[in-house]
């Protein structure tokens, strides 16, 4: 009696667990070509690699760019430009954990642009510098 | 639900329920909230709450959008949940008469005793930089363990 009882429990737990897993991930998990194309739309128009790259580079009139941390080609591990921490690989072709979850992208945006730039980047900014960072290869 | 499903999330189950049983009896504080891990410690090394009073753990955590010259904004629930097990696990406030200046681990008085014999000169090596560079030398920092053991302070 007691036994068919803790099993079913058991499962009941288990299909739970499941589900909220399966809807924790599917919720947020893209690829990074998805969320370069959400930048795009939003901008309305086309992201260009290109500019993406410049963006990268420039310092924006402050001290720090975006390769201060994450170096200027990021297929490789940067340095934190104040802490002197490692920070992995920006590319998704070397880092596939990076560009993945939307809700992530845009908090290090917000925060890195306000850094960068002093204030938070354009749709068509971030779509370009996804474009770019999607043309690296290992 | 096929056979081979309900095996696989009865096998998920089993594995949560014996790391609910066998997971606290060694853990003496504490662990930190994996948000502590990912936020805090995706930029710098993962401080201990001890190493600052409670009143500056407040302070930082209250101000994320100017963490020392940085962006460091979060979600409130985010840092709330940060906040709350910085703060409870905090120095001790016998240890801690006044709060460090800007609230800095570097800047209070048990940091500036524990390295009184390293020079401007090693703090400026390339490989240091600067004090708060705690895994330069603390090999086990991001673990969270500061012995002298551990240390080796790089040329």
């Amino acid at each position: 009696m007691n036994a068919p009882n803790r099993s079913a429990r058991l499962h009941r737990i288990a299909v739970l667990l499941a589900t909220f897993v399966a809807a924790a991930t599917s919720a947020h998990a893209e690829s990074p070509a998805q969320i370069r194309d959400g930048y795009a739309r939003l901008a309305g128009a086309p992201p260009q690699a290109t500019r993406g790259q410049q963006f990268f580079g420039s310092r924006h009139g402050s001290d720090w760019s975006c390769s201060s941390c994450h170096g200027s080609v990021p297929t490789v591990t940067g340095k934190h430009a104040s802490t002197g921490k490692a920070i992995q690989p920006l590319a998704p072709a070397v880092n596939a954990e990076r560009f993945s979850n939307p809700t992530k992208v845009e908090k290090w945006f917000r925060r890195n642009c306000n850094d960068v730039v002093g204030r938070e980047c354009t749709a068509a900014e971030k779509a370009d510098v996804l474009a770019w960072l999607l043309t690296l290869k290992p | 639900m096929n056979h081979s499903l309900a095996f696989v999330l009865l096998l998920l189950a089993g594995i949560v329920v014996a790391a609910d049983t066998t997971a606290p009896a060694r853990a003496k504080r504490p662990p930190p909230p994996p948000a502590y891990l990912e936020e805090c410690g995706g930029c710098h090394a993962a401080f201990l709450p001890r190493m600052l009073p409670a009143a500056s753990w407040r302070r930082l955590l209250q101000d994320l959008p100017h963490h020392f010259a940085s962006d460091a904004s979060l979600d409130a629930v985010t840092a709330g949940e940060i906040e709350r097990w910085l703060v409870s696990n905090a120095g001790d406030a016998s240890r801690f008469p006044t709060a460090p200046a800007e609230d800095r681990i570097t800047r209070t008085r048990w940091f500036t005793r524990q390295h009184d014999e390293i020079g401007a000169k090693t703090w400026q090596r390339a490989a240091i930089g600067k004090p708060s560079n705690c895994t330069a030398c603390h090999r086990t920092a991001e673990q969270g363990v500061f012995n002298e053991r551990d240390l080796r302070i790089p040329k």
